[in-house]
């Protein structure tokens, strides 16, 4: 079977600068992927080479077997991706918007169904007759990823879709994007919130610096981490020193220590109870993708 | 498996172009008190006062009153500004406000995207240019002594204009440049074409500096389709204009194949 997208050595060097460091990838069709990583780590770069915006210094790109450049009448077709900025024309009503993006790739009046179901299940309805520029930010990300849909392209690339989009509209946005994952689009996802890409997508990639550092199915991303966080309350706001080591944050009287086994916790508790220190809660978490992600990235997430 | 061969096959269709060539031309006429009513309006006033200034000291062809004479450059001049604001406008806005990604995901080529903004530029220039028309000869008697090569040189003119339009469009970065480029290049080029006089009035410097200029040539052709006369030959002027066009078009094309400062 034909990969949704196949990325072999792609490097783009802006100036002096290298951006992407030979980026090797493939997305299988009906994925829901993420593409984590730090501001200036190069996804964006890499969505923007995908979609033809910009070209790659080396290697090849392919959309459902179509070369971004040499094929790209073809690849552009199969797909639809959503910017990071809150880009519109102030000269059009959303429904105008979504028609003419639709005939921009050869759709005509036979979409209109299409355009208006997207409409819908967007909850644009009550906007589709109001000049874009009216629109609240998270109404133009709803037409935004509208826009993007509007030739029904079966892979779709969401570029940081719910930087700051209200909950009601991300909680919309997801439904919708996870049902069209279930109809057999591809999905391809840029997010900084990792509780979303750890909730949706099946597979995740983590770029730093221009490199794909982690490759996995998110299950044996969040295996890798054989530790686990314990998460206690105490009476104290300081702790003995010998469990200085293990403490990973702190707010207050909350401390989270970061175990590599359950069995530390008993250590821990007998250090505390030397120091005469009350436990007034606990919790043992699993690592979560954060806890991936800082381990791969380190600690300069923005 | 989701079935994807009605996106492919709708690639070879004409929609997308004809889409593009329909939005642009929509974009203007949202806006029509701005792009259509007030070119006719300073048409007119330029009309109102050069004529009533000069006519009694000018008479350029003979039979030819210079009210009359006036009439067919003022038409020319508003054409030619229109056409060349339609693309530059939407081409600058587009990259200012960033939605010109919406035009840059899609499969158009870079030859429709050329000929869409382009058709765009020319409707509004002869939409502009016979509004002018329309209300002139509510006052004054005009003659068509050639009405095909009228709209012979205001398809090429704005034709030539709104290519002109293209490359600023897609050279400028913010509103700035691209009033720079109206002001210092677009403006003195037509007022110094043979608009308001006869270069035949001018010291022979200036005549043949004139001749330099490329709007001189629309607006003589054009003169020439109303008179049956004018200051060179319109073989002449439908040569220049013409090359000028093809060469134009020529560079606008290799620009928007390669890229340059649309796709990085």
């Amino acid at each position: 079977m034909t990969s949704a997208i196949q990325i072999e050595a792609v490097h783009k060097r802006f100036g002096a600068f290298n951006a992407l460091n030979g980026i090797d990838l493939s997305i299988e069709q009906g994925e829901f992927f993420g593409l984590l990583g730090p501001n200036g780590a190069g996804k964006s770069t890499l969505i923007n080479i995908l979609a033809g915006l910009l070209k790659p210094s080396r290697g090849s790109l392919k959309v459902l077997g179509y070369d971004v450049q040499s094929q790209y009448r073809q690849a552009r077709q199969l797909v639809g991706i959503v910017p990071q900025e809150l880009v519109f024309d102030p000269f059009f009503t959303v429904r105008e918007m979504l028609r003419f993006q639709a005939g921009y790739f050869g759709c005509g009046s036979e979409n209109d169904a299409w355009v208006d179901e997207i409409i819908e299940s967007l909850g644009l309805a009550d906007k589709a007759n109001t000049n874009m520029r009216k629109l609240s930010g998270g109404m133009k990300r709803r037409a935004l990823i509208a826009q993007a849909l509007a030739h029904r392209p079966p892979v779709i690339v969401l570029d940081e879709p719910t930087a700051g989009v209200d909950v009601e509209s991300r909680q919309m946005m997801w439904e919708f994007i996870k049902k069209l994952n279930r109809n057999g689009h591809t999905i391809i996802l840029t997010t900084h919130y990792l509780e979303e890409a750890e909730i949706l997508c099946n597979r995740l990639a983590m770029m730093k610096q221009g490199r794909i550092v982690a490759l996995d199915s998110t299950a044996n991303l969040l295996n890798s981490l054989p530790g686990k966080n314990l998460c206690l309350k105490l009476s104290s706001e300081s702790i003995p020193l010998a469990l200085q080591s293990l403490l990973k944050s702190q707010d207050q009287n909350s401390f989270t220590f970061a175990l590599t086994e359950v069995s530390q916790i008993e250590s821990v508790l007998s250090e505390l109870k030397k120091a005469n220190i009350v436990v007034e809660d606990f919790q043992l978490l699993e690592a979560d993708l954060e806890d991936v992600f800082i381990d791969l990235v380190g600690r300069d997430r923005a | 498996m989701l079935d994807y061969d009605i996106n492919l096959k709708r690639g070879a269709n004409l929609r997308g172009p004809w889409t593009l060539f329909k939005k642009e031309s929509l974009r203007f006429w949202r806006v029509g008190m701005q792009t259509v009513a007030a070119p006719v309006m300073t048409a007119l006033l330029y009309l109102l006062v050069f004529s009533h200034v000069l006519k009694s000291s000018v008479q350029v062809y003979p039979g030819v009153t210079y009210t009359a004479f006036l009439i067919p450059g003022l038409i020319m001049m508003s054409l030619l500004q229109n056409a060349f604001a339609n693309s530059s406008s939407s081409l600058v806005q587009a990259k200012v406000m960033g939605n010109i990604i919406f035009i840059l995901l899609t499969p158009l080529s870079y030859l429709e995207l050329f000929l869409s903004l382009l058709a765009a530029c020319v409707i509004r220039g002869v939409v502009v240019g016979l509004s002018i028309y329309l209300v002139a000869i509510i006052f004054i008697d005009l003659p068509l002594v050639h009405p095909w090569m009228i709209l012979l040189f205001a398809v090429l003119g704005s034709a030539l204009m709104g290519t002109f339009g293209i490359i600023a469009g897609i050279w400028a970065e913010k509103f700035d440049q691209m009033a720079s480029f109206q002001n210092f290049i677009i403006m003195p080029l037509s007022f110094l074409s043979g608009v308001f006089y006869s270069i035949h009035s001018l010291p022979p410097f200036w005549q043949k500096l004139s001749h330099l200029n490329p709007f001189f040539y629309m607006i003589d052709g054009f003169r020439y389709g109303f008179f049956g006369a004018g200051d060179i030959s319109p073989v002449v002027s439908f040569s220049v204009v013409s090359v000028s066009v093809l060469l134009l078009s020529w560079l606008t094309l290799v620009m928007l194949k390669s890229g340059y400062k649309l796709r990085g």
